[in-house]
């Protein structure tokens, strides 16, 4: 069964050098994008960069403070709908276990792999067809269709991990099992709630395809949420697929900012949970 | 006998559950509203386009919106289907052996000291928003790859019809690479999770006969987890399949099946993301879109369903149910 020692020792060293360069060439892609990003980016930014609104694609100057702002906004309500909505629904896979929280659940997991731009397709019918205009209100509904399955289901397993002991305790001593979940569950599983709650912000400020014909784009700053929104996301698609010099400087810089709070997001949460490794969903 | 203050309590004990346990289902039931509306958006979206094709719409290979002579679209979807087969095929030969290396590696070999921070760097890889993946593909990597890796392929394999045609760096290639860097986070990930779920027992067994690290992988671990392995690469290839942005920035867009991977061509969800806003008024176009939309959803839908079935059917212990 077993080969000479020599040739078993020399297979076995093989394995251990194509293991280690399989995750360093994970990491080539991951050094080049931060390099050209912040190579190219970090000529673009400039005081008017944050406080300009966007040049036409192809033109100079301005900034890109109404992308700052559609996203944000977007992201906000994004929030406000899929937070609680995530929320609530994850506290409920746990506390009605059975074969309805099953199969909810299996939905929600399933839901985290539909394809984003399916979900700017749907709401597009859903909402911007219905309402007869692209509106930062259908972007933010988008980003938040995406959003309450993942926190629907990091909830579920923050909730999962918490010692039954601790729950027993509470209800043994009376404590009903609203004022158990609230007081005791979710103040124990706290800050995988908030990881999880942090990552999936990040995750949906990096989100272009649900934007694209649901905010659209706008060139100028929003008068309310019932109008058009830019995003950063958007703008870089946009001035980065131009063939325009002056415009891939503007998309490498918008890049720039996004990287810089997609992965900041994701550097302290994770450092604040010391690196545990987060659920892959 | 219960006392006026008890019996207060008690009442309000009562209704602080109801209160609560209320809004808990009225959120649960978000899930399945959110997939009955999408799937309700897609079917009603793309009757038209379903009446108007039928099943033409998936084996024609002509994508014309809008005739020159002013005559009906006519609108197949396999150049589409086609390009999306294709650059998936391409990211996972490049993803599935990267992917389970990096497991093995973050599993077994890591120093422990190196184990938590080679996670995170694999995480962080997979946080990088996809469009900022597009712009780096197509400003770092089209270039690339057509000034060095297309005409070393042309020049030592070109007598393989895949690696003919004149390549200017956008195409199914470069799209097939970018993205198996996409999913390799991923599909690392899942993998990672299922081999360390591999009991320490299989292990110490294969190591007591005088197996090597390798030999420990091969007979012990990996035959046990490959149910797992399985899982984890229909997970990956079902987030390939819908990958959106990166792709469209990189593949051309063009309607066409050709077996050049350095020519530009298309894939489902980049068709959407570039014709969509420009359907103005032509109703069978949009509703064809949908139906592109409905398919994608459904080839979703079932590859994480598979993926997930099969991870279900390795959680005895609990361990996996969170992938």
């Amino acid at each position: 069964m077993f080969s000479s020692v020599g040739s078993r020792r020399f297979i076995n060293r093989l394995f251990v050098v194509c293991a280690s360069v399989a995750f360093l060439i994970a990491l080539v892609p991951l050094l080049s994008i931060l390099y050209q990003t912040i190579l190219k980016g970090y000529g673009a930014l400039n005081g008017d960069f944050f406080t300009k609104i966007t040049p036409p694609i192809g033109g100079g100057g301005g900034g890109i403070i109404n992308a700052i702002e559609g996203s944000l906004v977007m992201v906000a309500i994004a929030s406000l709908i899929g937070i609680p909505l995530g929320l609530f629904a994850g506290a409920y896979l746990y506390e009605y276990p059975g074969r309805i929280a099953d199969n909810f659940r299996l939905v929600a997991e399933v839901l985290t792999g539909v394809p984003s731009i399916v979900t700017g397709i749907v709401v597009y019918v859903v909402i911007v067809a219905t309402l007869h205009r692209f509106s930062a209100i259908s972007g933010g509904i988008a980003l938040s269709f995406m959003m309450i399955p993942i926190v629907a289901i990091s909830t579920n397993e923050s909730l999962k991990l918490v010692p039954s002991s601790i729950k027993e305790g509470g209800l043994a001593l009376g404590v009903s099992r609203s004022k158990t979940l609230v007081y005791i569950l979710v103040s124990t599983a706290k800050s995988g709630i908030v990881t999880g709650i942090a990552l999936s912000v990040a995750r949906i400020f990096g989100e272009t395809a649900p934007l694209l014909f649901t905010a659209l784009g706008n060139q100028f700053m929003m008068s309310s949420v019932f109008d058009p929104a830019e995003s950063m996301t958007v703008l870089i698609y946009e001035y980065g697929t131009s063939p325009y010099a002056n415009a891939h400087a503007f998309a490498w810089g918008a890049a720039l900012i996004l990287l810089l709070i997609v992965l900041g997001l994701n550097v302290v949460v994770r450092f604040a949970s010391r690196l545990k490794p987060t659920v892959a969903i | 006998m219960q006392t006026q203050v008890q019996k207060s309590r008690a009442q309000n004990r009562a209704r602080h559950r109801d209160f609560l346990h209320l809004i808990l289902i009225a959120a649960a039931i978000a899930i399945p509203v959110v997939a009955a509306l999408s799937l309700y958006a897609l079917i009603n979206g793309s009757v038209d386009s379903i009446q108007a094709f039928g099943f033409r719409f998936l084996t024609g290979t002509q994508w014309v919106p809008n005739p020159p002579n002013g005559g009906p679209p006519i609108l197949g979807a396999l150049p589409a289907i086609y390009g999306s087969v294709v650059t998936t095929i391409i990211a996972l030969l490049f993803a599935v052996p990267i992917s389970l290396g990096i497991a093995l590696f973050q599993s077994e070999l890591a120093p422990s000291k190196l184990r938590l921070p080679s996670i995170f760097l694999v995480e962080l890889l997979a946080a990088v928003p996809s469009v900022v993946y597009g712009l780096w593909g197509l400003l770092f990597l089209v270039p690339f790859m057509s000034q060095y890796v297309d005409p070393g392929l042309l020049n030592t394999l070109g007598f393989i019809p895949i690696f003919s045609g004149q390549s200017n760096g956008l195409g199914m290639l470069t799209a097939g690479v970018i993205l198996a860097i996409m999913i390799i986070p991923y599909g690392a990930a899942v993998m990672r999770e299922v081999i360390t779920a591999v009991p320490r027992s299989q292990r110490e067994a294969c190591i007591a006969l005088g197996g090597t690290t390798w030999e420990t992988m091969r007979m012990a671990v990996i035959p046990y987890a490959s149910t797992g392995i399985i899982a984890a690469i229909v997970l990956a290839m079902g987030r390939a399949i819908g990958e959106t942005m990166a792709v469209t920035m990189v593949i051309g867009n063009v309607a066409r099946i050709t077996p050049s991977l350095f020519l530009p061509a298309e894939t489902i969800p980049s068709v959407i993301a570039n014709e969509f806003t420009e359907v103005a008024g032509n109703n069978i176009y949009m509703a064809a879109l949908f139906e592109l939309g409905l398919i994608l959803f459904a080839v979703a839908f079932v590859m994480n369903f598979i993926g997930r079935l099969l991870i279900k059917k390795l959680t005895f212990t609990g361990r996996m149910t969170h992938v």
